[in-house]
This record gives structure tokens, sequence and C-alpha cells, in this order.
């Protein structure tokens, strides 16, 4: 199945969506099918400071814990509070409601250590 | 181990077909999940699902000796079971840990021992090595197959297979029978907490059964489960699990089973120290644990009073039986083993509040 129109992906199947200086993140439908029932999400705090590809939270399914690397660097704005009562948004609808958190960019050059839809196609079809 | 050879059982690929995931287990390939842990779960609470066990090793006792034998290795009794009776047991070690736990089903002419598939071969070399009288033991570990269906309903999804009336059997009896047309035996036993039957069929016959069993009782929502599911229904039910609640350094005792441990047997492998360490009283032990958020609590995780590690987890899970909550079981010092006192649970470096509950979490209504 293809991915997403728009986004980019980073190989440890976290997705990119940009707006401007504003990155939204979440984790790649085949992501949350590997992983099974989320459980729990842990996420970074407003205003935290990340570096591209640290190891910033986890995500959680019943049997797993699973790290979240964050594919772009920056300011986090905004947190998706929704996952906190409800995880398993992330199961259900991983591009829309289920996505993670918001970034502000710290620099736009690292977007270039993203993939497009295609390549992350690639990646996971060579990866089964 | 990489290199391990894993074997199937006879339902690999029925568990394949039905987009099983598949994962090491016990030295087998076993399916940990089909559409989904949580959904299992609910199938299993409110309707029914069907589990392949036959990972499980199925050892065959047979002898005038069998149970005289079987009492000197093993904390509960054996003796006393009458015919068609199961019972839970534990094999011990000389310092009262747990080799395994395992169930004994008499039947007619002989008897079935049922063991952890991880502990399989070292249990047959313990019984092999311990072989005394007129004791004769059959390993069928991977030749008969071992199908449980667990639920509510399970009555009523098994009874037409059944020549017995299972409807009338109690907990922990067993029947030899015809199943679905072959020659096996039902048990109401069971690792979920509730109502339900585990089938021993030979290998050949496992395919036929299982698919019979789920096109029957499709339209009533019967349906098939995997570990990962029987793991969090026997967690949630309070049921010890070999190699956390239990292993060759936790004794019955501290796992919680005190009722399981005979000392009016006149012998048996352990007792001196089973006998010294419930006069001391001070040992370690098994507690449930309710964390009061929502992260899980994995096995391994250090257990705080106090900010002082008093413990770890052994095992842990979301609780969808339990409102969802973050339940767990823990070994921790006697001072902290008491219903009510607060702990902490450390979580990647960050310390979570849990209290100690009464065991199990979960008790059908």
């Amino acid at each position: 199945m293809p991915q997403p129109a728009g986004l980019l992906f980073s190989k440890d199947h976290e997705w990119v969506k940009l707006d401007g200086d504003v990155a939204t993140v979440g984790i790649t439908d085949y992501a949350q099918t590997s992983l099974g029932d989320i459980v729990y999400v842990e996420l970074p705090r407003l205003g935290a400071t990340l570096t591209q590809f640290g190891n910033i939270g986890v995500v959680e399914s019943v049997k797993a814990v699973s790290d979240i690397n964050t594919p772009v660097g920056g300011e986090v704005v905004e947190t998706n509070e929704a996952i906190d009562a409800d995880p398993s948004l992330v199961n259900r609808a991983p591009f829309d409601e289920g996505w993670l958190y918001k970034v502000k960019l710290a620099d736009h050059g690292e977007t270039a250590n993203l993939m497009t839809g295609d390549a992350y196609d690639t990646l996971i079809a060579e990866s089964a | 181990m990489e290199d391990e050879i894993l074997r199937r059982t006879a339902l690999f690929e029925t568990h394949r077909a039905l987009g099983g995931r598949i994962v090491p287990f016990g030295g087998f390939e076993m399916p940990v999940q089909y559409a989904g842990i949580l959904a299992e779960h609910d199938a299993v609470r409110k309707r029914a699902g069907v589990f392949d066990l036959s990972h499980m090793a199925q050892f065959e006792l047979r002898g005038d000796d069998v149970a005289a034998w079987a009492d000197t290795l093993t904390v509960n009794h054996v003796a006393t079971m009458k015919p068609l009776q199961a019972r839970y047991n534990i094999f011990t070690n000389p310092h009262g840990g747990a080799h395994d736990d395992v169930i004994f089903y008499r039947l007619p002419d002989r008897w079935l021992l049922i063991v952890n598939a991880a502990n399989a071969t070292k249990m047959w070399a313990h019984l092999e090595a311990h072989v005394r009288g007129d004791v004769r033991l059959t390993n069928r570990h991977g030749e008969d197959a071992l199908i449980a269906i667990q639920g509510p309903q399970s009555v009523a999804m098994l009874a037409p297979f059944v020549s017995a009336d299972i409807a009338a059997m109690k907990y922990y009896t067993c029947v030899e029978t015809s199943i679905a047309g072959v020659p096996g035996v039902v048990a109401r036993t069971g690792y979920t907490g509730e109502d339900g039957f585990e089938l021993f069929v030979p290998g050949d016959a496992a395919v036929g059964l299982w698919d019979a069993l789920l096109h029957a009782n499709r339209d009533s929502g019967l349906t098939p489960c995997g570990l990962g599911a029987r793991d969090v229904l026997r967690l949630e039910a309070g049921m010890p699990l070999y190699g956390h609640e239990l292993d060759e350094t936790i004794t019955p005792l501290q796992a919680g089973l005190p009722w399981v441990v005979k000392f009016a047997k006149p012998a048996f492998e352990g007792k001196a120290a089973l006998e010294a360490q419930s006069a001391a009283g001070d040992f370690s032990r098994i507690v449930g644990l309710r964390l009061d958020g929502r992260v899980p609590a994995r096995a391994g995780y250090p257990v705080l009073r106090d900010g002082v590690k008093v413990g770890e987890i052994r095992s842990g899970s979301i609780a969808p039986s339990v409102g969802n909550a973050s339940i767990a079981t823990a070994l921790v010092d006697l001072a902290s083993a008491t219903e009510g006192v607060r702990l902490g649970v450390e979580v990647r470096g960050t310390e979570h509040h849990a209290t100690v509950v009464t065991l199990p979490f979960y008790k059908r209504g």
C-alpha cells in the first residue's frame, strides 16, 4: 500500500509532515501493525529541545517497548493529548488522529536525512 | 539461541493461514497473536477463544508405583488423586525451588503429566534420572496435540463435538471420550480464569478438530487466540508463569502457593528446605501491584520503597479486565508484602507509584 502523499519518513518508521516551520511527527502504519495493540505512549514535554534521531520517548504495545527516535530536531510545541486517554488511536489512525507531537524545526536541512514515501516503501519491502 | 532448530505443531500451517504472527516460544514456532491481543482477550472473557497449546510437553506415566514415586518429587498430593481427577502440582529441587509447575491428569490406565514447553527437556531428564520401581515413562511431546477452548460459552461451543456430557464435568476433572470422532481426553482445566476445557488428541487429528470448532462456532464469536492473550488472561487471574513467578530459586511458598505444599506428606524433594523457610517466615514473596498510571511495568523493572530497592517486577501488563489498569507481579521483601503498602516502580529512570493488592486481579463473576 503506498504511503500517504506529502510525508517524509525515517528508517525508524516515523513520519513527518511539514507545515512551514512546524513538523508533525507520528509512527507509520507499518510500525503500528508490527507493534500490535498500543497501550501506552510516552512523549517529550512541551518546550523540550530534541536532537534529530535522538531517543525521545516510547510507544508500548501489550508485549513490547519501542523507542521513538525523533525524525527531526527542534522545540516541542504541541503533544497529542488525545492519545494519553486512548493510545489505540495510534493503531486506528497512525497518520491522522494518532499523531504524536509537533516540533518547531531547528534546521530545515535535517529533512534531507529523511526519505520519500516511495523510498520508505522500498525499505519496508526489503525488511519484510 | 539463534541456531536453535524450532519445532512446529500440527497446527502451524493453520496458524499461518489465519494470519497468526509466529514467534519462537519454548522451542516451537507459535502464534503470539492473530487479529490482536486485546480483541482475543476480550473474546475469552465474553464468549470463548481457542488456543493451540501443543508446544506444552505431554508425558505419559504408567505403572503401579507412579503415584508413590511422583509424591516424592512434588509438593502436592498425587496418591490421593482419584481416577479422572486433575491436580496442579510443582516439582521441586533440594532447596525448595521449582523445577516446573505441572498438571497431573489421572486416567483409568495411566497418568498424563503436562509440563511447560520451556522445561520439557529438563523435566524429561529429571523424571528419567529418578525412575524407580514400576514407573514407565513415554514422551509424547510434539506428537499429541493440546487444544484449549476457554471462555463462558465453552460448554455450548464444545459439547456438540464430545460424546461425554461435558456440562456435568466438575472443574479439574477429565474424561476419555470421543472428540470430533477421534479418541482423546477432555479436561475441564485452563489458564485464563474462565470456564473452559483442554483437549488432548492425536497430532494428526488437530487440524480437523480446530477447523470444526471454529467453523461451527464462527457466528457465536469463537476466536483463535495466541500466546499473547493467554499471558494477559493468566496474569489477570493471578496464575503463576514458570520463569516469572516461579523458578529454580523461587519456592512455591514465595510464589504465594502454600496451599500446594503438603507438609503432611512423609518426604519429598525440598521438604526440609521448605519447612525451614516456612518456619523462618522472613522470605521475599510474590505480590500483586496496581500502578496509579497506565505505564506498563515490565519484568525486571526495580521495585522501590521510599526510594530503596525492595524487589523487582516479574510480570506486568495492561489489564483490560481491571479497567485497563497497569498490573504486575513483583517479588518483594517481607516488610513490603502487605496489602495497601505503597511502592514505586522504576520505569526508564522515573518512579511510578503503585499499591500492593491481593491476587487475583480478576475473578470471573
